[in-house]
């Protein structure tokens, strides 16, 4: 008789995609790198800083503050890496050090782990920890003129600054002195990341090639966002307007990396196209009609905050169902 | 018309192995192990005592409950125990064993009969006496969803999709024994007075198809309707939908929508017992997989223990990690090779190290790649969430009792979570809870 010595006996399905969390994180990974190299360029070694430093330390406060109460490691997952990245991604490049170091504790230890980890957290980590870091407003706010030579670690004082195309569109409600080509390329004042849209277009696509993300939420987003902005311009040129506001502060970054965060969207289709929608309403009522020329992160955190609901009401017809009217015997 | 369902997975089909292979007949065993229950429906009681001589194709077990499928001696010999032996369902149950005496002595029932005159009752007994039961894995008896569908049924349908990976015994039998599948459609129109028949075929099985066409021959009755290779294209309420566009309700049979669907091989089942009086003895099986030496399709009778099969393929050439009765999206692992191959046994695969190893779960990350795969539009996420939590109300909420457990949303999770396992626990629980 044949043995089987040491067969396992498990439920089926028996075999696995080979797609695990950390090859999916590694590809968000790769598809942020495009931006890193357009910020390097834009603002100089100093991106790199921010960014290494924010890294390290999120993957140090995921480590330690499991080591703390004793439970298994997840650092492997490179979930870690990617909030670090995302947070940089969103900071000025002239801010100094420590400030990556608290937003990166804030992101990973309250906002993620305390809510128990990775895919429990209702909102987007780096976000969260952007939102929370605005208590520097003036740090938070500083744009430097693209392409000045900065220190590599010592916080640079005095540096020429430059309004962002936004804060341009929203103040004056006048187009602004960059080109189109300008802003695609990431060539103006704003956060180390965000300003490429060309880059972080690269970086999507990516995305959708590897079926990391579905276009869904970035297309519902800056579709919705495009379109309001082009049937309601504030400038005499509606398609220039249009093209300035897609392109201009964070919404690509937002759109592709931010709002597609798995533990904060919906799971839905349909889920996914209304958190889309959401955000983009939320983005152009804020620069339109708040006091902040960016709407993309607020918009976002508020939207995080209906994904239970959104869930819940956006559940797909089951197979051999009939949709019921109102008031109708549920079968 | 689309050619696909919604959802379902891509996993590799790994058929070349034996896709090109000729079945080949497996010498008979020395001893065949027969469980009394090898079918959906009721167990049958044994009709022969311990001691007995059997023939070749000797009834030695029935039930006279309605769904229910006697079983048939598979060699001629004597009966040497009638006991309590593991079936591949992880189980004990009644096992009628017999032993060979190598004489193949035919049971005098079995012979060519003339049915073209015969009425479609007439028909249904034959296909009831001869124990045969839908060859594709449930083994729900054929007669029963015949008699069911009298009627009702307008759309017939043949399921050639064969969308486990790994697996080519359909595939095989459409290439060698097409015109035994083409006769078992025939009758079966006959019998539900259909005169239009539809083969559901993923188009990876691209040769198969002109075989096919030749033995239709110029009849326009017989239709080929190529579907796109997914997971899982072959489960009948996907495959209705694709074919006819109609969903069959949730807790209802496909012949409530009008249709019927049958294996490949259970039309040439049909044919053989219908035209020569042979009841189900025998299934085409797959060996193969990494810890398998030489993969081959094999004729196999049925009862013959594993362990010959694997023998016939060359032994283990790694020590297996797992082994399956069935493909590896749905099949059942196995912890001993004494079980026998049954009447839905259309597979054995053997795994060594690297894809039988058991992967740990890490916590969901939500990315709703199980939403994107159910192919019952469920929203698995959830249902884990309800499920691991035994919110059994919010599962039934959910669907939980409309999953098919095709495991297409287990084979993308990224976290590798057991959603499977754990939806089929929430069934049962639910179940149980009802019969309270």
């Amino acid at each position: 008789m044949i043995e089987l010595k040491k067969v396992i006996v498990t439920s089926s399905p028996h075999i696995r995609n080979e797609n695990d969390t950390r090859s999916i994180m590694i590809d968000v990974i790769i598809a942020l790198l495009p931006a890193l190299a357009l910020g390097t360029f834009v603002f100089g070694p100093r991106a790199l800083t921010i960014t290494t430093v924010s890294v390290i330390s999120a993957v140090f406060f995921e480590w330690f503050y499991q080591k703390l109460l004793k439970k298994p490691s997840t650092i492997g997952d490179c979930s870690a890496v990617v909030t670090g990245i995302l947070l940089a991604y969103n900071l000025p490049v002239t801010a100094p050090l420590w400030l990556p170091i608290i937003g990166t504790g804030f992101a990973v230890i309250l906002v993620k782990q305390l809510y128990g980890g990775i895919g429990k957290n209702f909102m987007n980590p780096a976000l969260a920890a952007r939102a929370f870091l605005f208590s520097w407003p003036v740090i938070m706010t500083t744009w430097v003129k693209p392409h000045t030579a900065l220190p590599l670690f010592v916080t640079p004082v005095d540096v020429v600054t430059a309004a962002t195309p936004l804060a341009q569109m929203k103040f004056s409600q006048t187009l602004p002195d960059v080109t189109v080509l300008e802003m695609a390329l990431g060539q103006i004042g704003g956060c180390l990341g965000e300003t490429s849209a060309l880059a972080l277009l690269a970086g999507g696509l990516y995305l959708l090639y590897r079926r990391v993300i579905t276009p869904r939420i970035p297309v519902a987003y800056i579709g919705t966002v495009a379109a309001l902005t082009y049937f309601f311009p504030r400038g005499n040129d509606p398609f220039l307007w249009m093209s300035y506001s897609v392109l201009g502060g964070g919404l690509m970054l937002g759109a592709i990396f931010m709002a597609t965060d798995y533990s904060s969207s919906p799971v839905t289709k349909t889920g996914q196209w209304i958190f889309g929608i959401g955000c983009g309403l939320i983005t152009v009522f804020i620069r339109y009609f708040g006091s902040y020329s960016e709407g993309v992160s607020y918009s976002i955190l508020v939207m995080n905050a209906t994904v239970w609901i959104i869930d819940k009401y956006s559940k797909p017809l089951k197979f051999g169902y009939v949709r019921k009217k109102r008031g109708a015997d549920s079968k | 018309m689309a050619n696909t369902f919604r959802g379902g997975a891509h996993p590799d089909a790994q058929k070349n192995a034996t896709s090109h292979k000729p079945i080949e007949e497996l010498k008979a065993a020395g001893i065949v192990v027969l469980p009394v229950s090898m079918h959906t429906g009721a167990t049958c009681d044994p009709i022969v005592k311990l001691g007995d001589i059997v023939d070749l194709g000797q009834k030695i077990a029935d039930s006279s409950a309605f769904i229910s499928a006697p079983v048939h001696a598979t060699v001629s010999g004597k009966i040497i125990a009638i006991e309590p032996r593991l079936h591949p369902n992880g189980l004990k149950t009644t096992t009628i064993v017999i032993q060979n005496d190598y004489e193949d002595r035919l049971h005098p029932s079995i012979k060519p009969r003339d049915y073209e005159h015969l009425t479609g009752d007439e028909l249904i007994g034959i296909i009831r006496e001869a124990g045969i039961v839908g060859h594709g894995g449930a083994a729900f008896p054929t007669h029963v969803k015949i008699k069911s569908g009298i009627g009702k049924v307008n759309s017939l349908i043949i399921n050639a999709a064969e969308c486990e990976p790994y697996i080519t015994s359909d595939h095989r039998i459409l290439l060698e024994h097409a015109d035994e599948v083409v006769g078992g459609i025939t009758i079966l129109m006959k019998i539900f007075g259909l005169n239009e028949a539809t083969i559901g075929i993923e188009t990876n099985k691209q040769d198969a198809i002109p075989v096919l066409k030749e033995a239709i021959g110029g009849r326009q009755d017989i239709k080929i309707f190529p579907l796109k290779p997914k997971y899982p294209q072959g489960a009948e309420k996907q495959l209705i939908s694709v074919i006819t566009g109609r969903e069959v309700p949730s807790g209802a049979l496909p012949a409530d929508v009008g249709a019927a669907v049958f294996n490949v091989d259970t039309c040439g089942a049909v044919y053989r017992a219908v035209s020569q009086g042979i009841p189900m003895m025998r299934r085409v099986v797959t060996v193969s997989g990494s810890a398998i030496a030489n993969p081959k399709n094999l004729d196999v009778r049925i009862g013959t223990p594993l362990e010959k099969l694997i023998e016939a393929t060359g032994g283990f050439k790694e020590e297996p990690n797992k082994v399956l009765m069935g493909g590896p999206m749905m099949g059942v692992a196995q912890f001993s090779l004494e079980v026998p191959v049954i009447k839905g046994t259309n597979a054995i695969l053997a795994f060594s190290d690297e894809e039988g190893k058991h992967i740990r779960s890490t916590s969901c990350i939500r990315c709703g790649k199980c939403v994107n795969a159910c192919p019952m539009n469920l929203v698995p996420t959830y249902l884990y969430l309800y499920s691991e939590n035994e919110k059994l109300e919010e599962c039934e909420r959910y669907g939980v009792l409309d999953c098919i457990e095709c495991g297409a949303c287990n084979y993308e999770c990224p976290a590798r979570l057991y959603l499977v396992q754990s939806f089929r626990m929430a069934k049962q629980r639910i179940l149980e809870a009802r019969r309270k």
